[in-house]
């Protein structure tokens, strides 16, 4: 995703006058959706395919696959009808499609299985529709992700401009080895040390997830770890770029102008050199927030947060392709759509960026 | 498209002959990457460079004075015209076509931060296009190498030594020692001097001298400065907007300059005299050069210009010679023939 | 020939023992700028002395690395802030801005001197104007931070300003990002913001450099009108000895950090005193004399600022090195001293170790004919 960037969206546009109407503002978002659609109905054949390619290469009997090996060949053929497996893909993609916007029965064995819109596929292990499972595991990740979100900007982004300012000092020289360790980390590693610290050792959070609107003192508890571990990875990493940018930013004419003008170096810096340091934070938050919607996998993990990575891990080792499907489609749209989002954002923060 | 014919002096054949060259890049939009639009940044050339001159080729930024060096260097495609390079079509030779052509032109680039590999050793770089070409030179090309490195005043010792171990003129040396390592008959120099500091830039100017001298080069120097053009060249264009508005020799362009861009540009020069500056009068151009995008139609000079009547605005002039060797595109040339010889010399308007 | 400096003509440059009160409005004695970098101490500037008048224009002509950009950065009092790492410049000497010392006086003081009793155009306006914000807001900010006033009065005044230095439909183009101007309005906006505080001393660093030469005569007159006007002091610091002549009345030539010519304008084009001015002179094709045809250029590249040369630091490429000069080493710095003859009103300097008899000889007889 983040590779593609340069190619679309926004360009730089150096001489042409001209403000942006609103109008053009609307079209250029409308536009995007349409793109959007098509990038995800793209994301969506080629999973297809390749669950369609997998059985072809392994030589599994696909219906064996979407049931389990220890099923009797009735009910296989059952899910055989039920899936329409024996049709060509682009007819399971449309049967898929519509599904989404109209509900699905599926009929076959002698039983039919009804799927309510937006039907996103049908469980055969679970026996239950994939949507309610998605439902409930996105507040999860979007709770770890949010919560995460805020904490590694506010102390990367802090950290960042500190060391920035202070270049060479011992503050500069500790954070960013603390900041190289927290990129080289592994999760699971920073994750199990804080549960092993502070839930078993210390006692002070308890780890199991609670829903927000059960128990919002709760929903924090449990979060707190996974949040602090996550947080540290991406601050460690967003703390480097913004050392960088800023450091970068400081050395501009346009900066050497703000201080000429005789204004305070806080309003220098918080000003002028903060709004273009963030410009690449904000790019990169965009995509990072997008792929973490998708599943904060090793930090669900490692925590046993119910949240859409544990799904699709447990969805893999299962085998359970309808789910696996599902998640993935979810993780598309949220990196596409934090795309198209941060593409908006750059033009707001950025006069020069045209919309075309 | 034909110029009307005036006999050169000397009447050489030219070694370079370019007729109505075209350079259009076009700005495209959206998915499907329709054209919307083009900037016309080189839009009918006519000119000749004949063997052994200097020709230079003057304008403010935008003109297209680069585009068109990038063009006779076939360094670009030519949206349309010709070029042809003692007698023989060039515009539209593949790379393949080109290659025993890049032996006979060659150019010098005006960064000469940016256009050395900083990896590459001096001789690396300066003997680069021997590899390219596949010769080797008599003695090796170590040794041809040296003696290019002498050639442009370089201490053949540095043979080994990388870019930036050199100064902003040294490097501009070992740019030009790499134009000249195939023996070029003509150079291309895009603004050579612009980037180095006053003192380099005459040791710069000097060594183009008596290379051309040495070498019985044919130079096309492309550059902003005035006055350096004048020093350098032998015949001048002016450009504007992607068209020459006048070409002469030098003597009678700056001294009696027949377009009002012309004079107008050479009123602007600042003088390092100060005493002067309470007698010279200035021309003061108003506004800014319009975008190539949409240049004005008629003569392109006439948004600016301060004897533009009702013709300029529909008519676009043609480059004629009212005076032998001096053609302008103008409806209302200054200096034209029958009018009075100006007073003052030099810059004065 | 000794070397004790002779007393200068009283209107420029005096010992820096004790902080007698100047006369002069800008005042810069033995001014210092150092940088330590990983190769050595880079001295850009290493005392540098001059003053000026409000109302007159000072040209500093040099070349890339002569300390003439450090120059205005240390006048402002900018080398002091935003010096963020260890590495922070050394400076020193004395710069007096009508009566008021910067160098010792509070930060917090200079800081808000800057802006409003001096003010700065630079070389690139497209890289010296945020990106992210309009013209006007730029002006305004200026403004604001200096007068207590709202948005709305500073906004007219940014147009009032902005239509003052000539840029068409102000109210309009107020709101309009930098990106928008062309490089000319750019420049133009970049002085309106300079002069929205009426600043007494203007500092111009390459203020044309970047731009094509019809604009470049745009804005030089315009500068020279608007210091008619507001009557301030104009430093303007530029390669260009072009545009040096078109606008100061005074000139300091710099090379390796050091003065090396200080004088009127007329006397120093018509007069130097220096080898490396004539080297400069003898470099520039001029446009308004004969068609010479050969340029007289200075041989070697400027010093590096790390290890001048411990005498005079031209001396390496200075083509009367040899010229015997009364029992004078290579490494003695030569001082600035006043021509003889000019130390009345406005008195010319030059800091060379050739006999002032044998520098006018060389200049009428050897340079000046080739020119």
């Amino acid at each position: 995703m983040r590779a593609a960037r340069g190619g679309r969206g926004p360009r730089r546009d150096t001489g042409v006058p001209g403000r942006r109407r609103p109008t053009a503002v609307f079209a250029y978002i409308v536009r995007r959706l349409f793109a959007v659609i098509v990038m995800l109905l793209v994301v969506t054949l080629v999973t297809f395919g390749i669950f369609f390619a997998i059985p072809k290469l392994t030589g599994a009997d696909p219906a064996a696959l979407y049931v389990g090996k220890q099923a009797d060949p009735e009910t296989i053929e059952g899910i055989r009808q039920k899936l329409g497996l024996s049709d060509p893909i682009l007819v399971q993609f449309w049967h898929f499609v519509t599904g989404i916007v109209a509900g699905r029965d599926y009929t076959g064995g002698g039983t039919t299985v009804h799927c309510d819109v937006p039907c996103f596929g049908y469980s055969f292990r679970t026996e239950q529709d994939i949507w309610p499972v998605l439902q409930d595991r996105v507040p999860v990740t979007l709770s770890l992700a949010a919560g995460a979100c805020v904490l590694w900007l506010v102390g990367g982004v802090t950290t960042g401009v500190v060391s920035a300012l202070k270049r060479g000092s011992l503050w500069d020289r500790a954070a960013m080895t603390v900041a190289l360790s927290g990129v080289s980390l592994p999760i699971y590693f920073t994750g199990l040390v804080s549960l092993a610290v502070f839930s078993y050792g210390l006692g002070w959070v308890d780890g199991d997830y609670v829903d927000f609107a059960d128990d919002p003192a709760g929903w924090f508890s449990g979060l707190i770890l996974p949040w602090i571990t996550l947080a540290f990875l991406y601050a460690a990493m967003y703390a480097r770029l913004t050392r960088a940018t800023m450091l970068e930013i400081l050395g501009e004419d346009y900066i050497r102008t703000a201080r000429a003008k005789g204004l305070r170096e806080p309003v220098v810096i918080g000003k002028h050199a903060m709004r273009s340091t963030l410009t690449p934070v904000l790019t990169i938050l965009g995509m990072d927030l997008g792929a973490l919607v998708g599943g904060a996998i090793l930090t669900e993990t490692t925590f046993n947060l119910p949240g859409l990575g544990q799904a699709a891990v447990k969805a893999i080792s299962d085998r359970d392709l309808p789910l696996i499907l599902g998640v993935t489609l979810i993780a598309a749209t949220a990196v596409v759509v934090a795309n198209l989002v941060v593409d908006l954002l750059y033009a707001v923060i950025d006069p020069r960026v045209r919309l075309s | 498209m034909t110029i009307p014919a005036q006999p050169a002096p000397e009447a050489t054949e030219p070694l370079l002959k370019v007729e109505g060259l075209v350079k259009h890049f076009p700005i495209v939009k959206g998915l499907l990457r329709r054209q919307t639009g083009a900037v016309r940044a080189v839009d009918g050339l006519d000119f000749d460079v004949r063997a052994g001159e200097t020709l230079g080729v003057v304008g403010e930024s935008g003109c297209g004075k680069s585009t068109m060096g990038r063009l006779i260097t076939r360094l670009l495609e030519p949206t349309a015209g010709k070029i042809e390079f003692e007698g023989r079509d060039i515009t539209h030779l593949g790379v393949a076509g080109m290659r025993p052509m890049r032996r006979d032109v060659q150019m010098i680039f005006q960064d000469p931060y940016s256009s050395l590999n900083p990896r590459h050793t001096v001789g690396t770089i300066v003997g680069a296009p021997f590899r390219l070409q596949g010769i080797t030179p008599e003695g090796g090309v170590k040794k041809e190498v040296q003696r290019l490195l002498e050639l442009v005043g370089l201490n053949p010792e540095h043979y080994n030594r990388y870019p930036h171990e050199f100064s902003g003129g040294q490097r501009q040396r070992i740019g030009i020692a790499r134009a000249l390592a195939l023996k070029p008959r003509l150079v291309v120099a895009d603004e050579p001097v612009s980037a180095l500091d006053v003192s380099i830039q005459a040791q710069v100017v000097n060594l183009l001298d008596d290379l051309q001298e040495e070498l019985g080069l044919t130079y096309v120097i492309i550059a902003h400065d005035l006055s350096v053009i004048r020093h350098v060249s032998d015949r001048i264009a002016v450009m504007y907007l992607g068209k020459i508005v006048e070409l002469a020799d030098r003597t009678s362009l700056y001294e009696r300059p027949m377009h009002p861009y012309t004079t107008a540009l050479l009123s602007a020069v600042p003088v390092p005299d100060p005493g002067r500056r309470v007698k010279r009068e200035r021309i003061l151009l108003k506004g800014d050069v319009p975008s190539p995008i949409s240049p004005p139609a008629g003569c392109r000079f006439h948004t600016r210009c301060w004897k533009a009547t009702e013709v300029c605005r529909t008519d676009e002039p043609r480059l004629l010679a009212p005076r032998a060797g001096h053609q302008v595109a103008c409806h209302h040339p200054e200096n034209a023939p029958g009018t009075p010889e100006p007073v003052t010399e030099g810059a004065g308007a | 020939m000794t070397t004790t400096p002779l007393p200068d003509g009283g209107a420029v440059g005096e010992p820096t023992d004790g902080k007698a009160r100047p006369t002069a409005f800008l005042d810069v004695r033995d001014l210092r700028v150092h940088f330590p970098t990983d190769d050595g101490l880079v001295k850009s500037v290493d005392g540098l002395s001059f003053q000026l008048e409000k109302g007159r224009t000072l040209g500093i002509v040099g070349e890339s690395g002569s300390g003439k950009s450090v120059t205005s950065l240390g006048i402002m009092g900018l080398h002091t802030v935003g010096q963020y790492g260890r590495r922070k410049a050394r400076i020193s000497g004395e710069i007096w801005l009508d009566g008021t010392e910067l160098m010792s006086a509070d930060p917090e003081k200079v800081r808000r001197l800057r802006g409003r009793e001096m003010a700065m155009i630079f070389q690139d306006p497209l890289s010296a104007m945020h990106p992210y914000f309009t013209v006007g807001a730029q002006i305004v900010e200026a403004y604001r931070v200096h007068h207590d006033v709202d948005k709305k009065t500073a906004r007219k005044r940014a147009v009032e300003l902005l239509d003052r230095v000539g840029i068409p439909q102000p109210d309009r183009r107020v709101d309009d990002y930098p990106h928008q101007f062309s490089g000319g309005m750019r420049q133009r906006a970049m002085i309106a913001m300079a002069l929205v505080n009426n600043p007494n001393l203007l500092i111009a660093d390459e203020p044309t450099t970047a731009l094509d030469v019809t604009v470049q005569a745009q804005i030089l007159d315009l500068i020279r009108d608007l210091q008619k006007e507001f009557g301030s002091a104009v430093v303007i610091i530029t390669h260009d000895l072009g545009v040096v002549a078109e606008l100061a009345d005074d000139i300091l030539v710099m090379y390796g950090g050091r003065c090396v010519e200080r004088g009127p304008a007329e006397r120093v084009f018509r007069a130097p005193q220096h080898p490396y001015t004539w080297g400069l002179l003898g470099s520039m094709p001029r446009i308004d004399r004969e068609q010479t045809e050969r340029l007289i250029p200075v041989k070697g590249s400027p010093p590096s600022l790390i290890n001048v040369p411990s005498g005079c630091a031209f001396n390496p490429r200075c083509p009367y090195a040899d010229v015997p000069k009364g029992g004078v080493t290579r490494t003695e710095r030569p001082e600035l001293r006043p021509v003889p003859g000019t130390e009345a009103g406005r008195p010319h300097h030059s800091a060379c170790h050739l006999a002032p008899e044998e520098r006018t000889r060389i200049w009428t007889e050897e340079i000046a004919p080739k020119l």
